[in-house]
């Protein structure tokens, strides 16, 4: 489904955001990110709460613009929302006010497409996620879980050259999550459409993941690239092969270090700087 | 920047899940491909939303009984202080009973001019209440979405907005050609400022990430405007609408009261002058119940075009 030139190659080179902050100071949430994503590429960003990785998507959606550096969809710059650029996003987004099929077909009726064929499309795509059934619910009348779905499908609709999620299953229980971990593997293989996944969730950017990038916290920076050459289709069995929890453990250890800076910092915002620096970083892991 | 930042770190859990998650629907997922967990929910729903009805029926018969209790005991408070003309302080010896209102109601209908004035009163309201939800709805829209507009339009509007609708009347009948303009003006008046600033409010309470869901998916300004801001501003566009209707009633009565010929207040303030009594009460009861009919169907019009609250208050109460 993707022609040479828009195949959803996804580039950042060298970006850098700062925020103003209540109190008049400023951060630097990003800072000299590079990232790739190949056309058709899983990638993952995982790293600690409040590393800027949800920054870096935002970025790409077009919510947000960089102070420096460049964000490229297939070379071309990006500078604000597209329907290229499918989003799926943390909290529920569907438009209470629309049925189920009628908040699929948004973005088809955007680009003008003639009802019938928005109705096709989306009865296809609801099938694939097996919510036919639901197409005339509205969304408060669908558990969370089927929410997010209806959320990717909708995302989907419009044949985006790439996928932003930015943590889409972190409101959901461990059960759904898995879950729905599946549906979108079973999706994404039919239709592979670049993806790039926000999570803190090691499990779920290694079972999803083609590469995985982990970032720092305050500032943002990317850490480590870790390429996940686990076989597909990936199947629950996976998660108990001797290279997957290999990968968990590489993956752990280089977290775990971000999460206690992260947590420091915090201390020491709280005012217990005490705790940072007489006990320091590592001692702190040491209490966990 | 700001609001990308609160995006950034705003990442709480939701309360909704938990609502949502019902056992059957999570173990057809489980055991299933997808295809197959379209099939238990809408079963499944079926025995506890009948369960609901019934319930929700029973607590309605009950309601019901206590409301006719209350108003025949009021209906029986009334007869009582008037048929022994109680004169404790409050003096009831002028009040007419509710035999009195009864037969006058009877007979003040031998004759079209009350009915007459039920008529112009009602045109009134629906001229005033009618520009006032046009224009309420559509500057509230714009004033909540465009920064522009906000600045330019809203603190002139604040600075009118302290002025009650009957303290326009003089000034009013100085405006306007003649005195039937200057009524409706004020029973738009009344009307106009509950609905601009419930629209505003409804437009500011929208979810950002809808805003921002619709633009990611190509939305236009036009189509944002058209099928995120209006139906999301909806539920309180419709509180500001219930509300301007009683405001509207309460200004056109005072209105006619004041300056009026014709129109159920002026009706009403002539009988008090003709010292006709019972026909006073017939005023104040036709006045209620049409200001109680105007709001009931604002409530239905309102519960029509938002057909998904359904499912949110039922949530709610359960």
């Amino acid at each position: 489904m993707s022609t040479d030139k828009h195949s959803g190659r996804i580039e950042i080179e060298d970006a850098r955001i700062h925020f103003e902050q209540a109190d008049g100071g400023r951060f630097t949430a990003i800072d000299g990110v590079s990232l790739t994503i190949e056309p058709g590429e899983f990638v993952s960003i995982i790293g600690p709460s409040g590393c800027g990785k949800s920054t870096v998507l935002n970025v790409l959606a077009g919510f947000l613009q960089l102070d420096e550096g460049t964000a490229l969809l297939d070379g071309a710059r990006i500078s604000r929302p597209g329907a290229e650029r499918g989003v799926v996003f943390q909290q529920y987004s569907l438009f209470p006010w629309m049925t189920v099929r009628k908040n699929v077909e948004f973005g088809l009726k955007m680009q003008n497409v003639p009802a019938t064929k928005r109705e096709t499309t989306a009865r296809g795509l609801l099938g694939i996620a097996g919510l036919l059934a639901f197409e005339n619910h509205y969304p408060d009348q669908l558990s969370g879980g089927m929410k997010q779905r209806v959320g990717i499908v909708r995302a989907l609709a419009t044949s985006p050259r790439v996928l932003l999620m930015d943590e889409p299953f972190g409101a959901l229980d461990a059960q759904t999550r898995s879950v729905m971990q599946e549906v979108l593997t079973n999706m994404w293989q039919r239709l592979r459409t670049s993806v790039l996944f926000i999570t803190h969730d090691i499990d779920e950017a290694i079972f999803l993941s083609d590469r995985v990038y982990v970032m720092t916290a305050r500032p943002g920076r990317i850490k480590a690239v870790v390429p996940i050459n686990l076989p597909r289709p990936r199947t629950p069995e996976t998660t108990t092969s001797s290279e997957y929890v290999a990968l968990v453990q590489q993956l752990r250890s280089l977290i775990r270090a971000e999460s206690i800076q992260a947590m420091g910092g915090e201390f020491a915002q709280a005012g217990l700087a005490g705790l940072d620096t007489e006990v320091g970083p590592e001692g702190i892991g040491a209490l966990f | 920047m700001k609001s990308a930042m609160s995006a950034v770190t705003h990442k709480g859990g939701n309360p909704h899940i938990a609502a949502g998650a019902s056992p059957a629907h999570l173990s057809a997922v489980t055991n299933s491909p997808p295809q197959r967990s379209a099939q238990p929910s809408p079963a499944g729903a079926g025995s506890p939303k009948r369960n609901t009805w019934f319930r929700k029926w029973r607590a309605n018969r009950l309601d019901a009984g206590l409301g006719l209790v209350s108003l025949v005991t009021m209906l029986l408070l009334w007869y009582l202080v008037t048929r022994f003309r109680i004169d404790f302080y409050v003096r009831f010896t002028n009040v007419p009973s509710p035999a009195d209102v009864l037969q006058k109601f009877i007979e003040i209908n031998h004759t079209t001019s009350f009915l007459d004035n039920v008529l112009i009163s009602l045109r009134r309201i629906w001229l005033g209440f009618g520009i006032a939800a046009i224009l309420g709805v559509s500057l509230g829209l714009l004033v909540g979405r465009y920064r522009m507009v906000r600045g330019l339009l809203f603190p002139a509007l604040e600075a009118l907005r302290p002025i009650p609708a009957i303290a326009w009347v003089p000034i009013s009948v100085m405006l306007w050609p003649s005195n039937e303009v200057s009524i409706v003006f004020i029973t738009f008046l009344g009307a106009f400022f509950p609905i601009l600033l419930n629209t505003v409010e409804g437009v500011h309470a929208i979810d950002k990430v809808l805003l921002r869901a619709a633009s990611s998916l190509g939305a236009s300004e036009a189509s944002m405007f058209r099928h995120v801001v209006l139906p999301g501003a909806l539920p309180h566009i419709f509180t500001g609408l219930a509300l301007g209707m009683g405001v509207a009633w309460v200004s056109l009565i005072a209105a006619e009261m004041i300056s009026g010929q014709f129109g159920v207040g002026y009706a009403t303030w002539e009988a008090y002058s003709l010292i006709s009594y019972p026909e006073i009460v017939v005023g104040m009861i036709t006045i209620g119940l049409l200001g109680w009919i105007c709001s009931a169907l604002i409530r239905i019009v309102g519960s029509m075009s938002m057909p998904w609250l359904a499912f949110t208050t039922r949530r709610g109460k359960s």
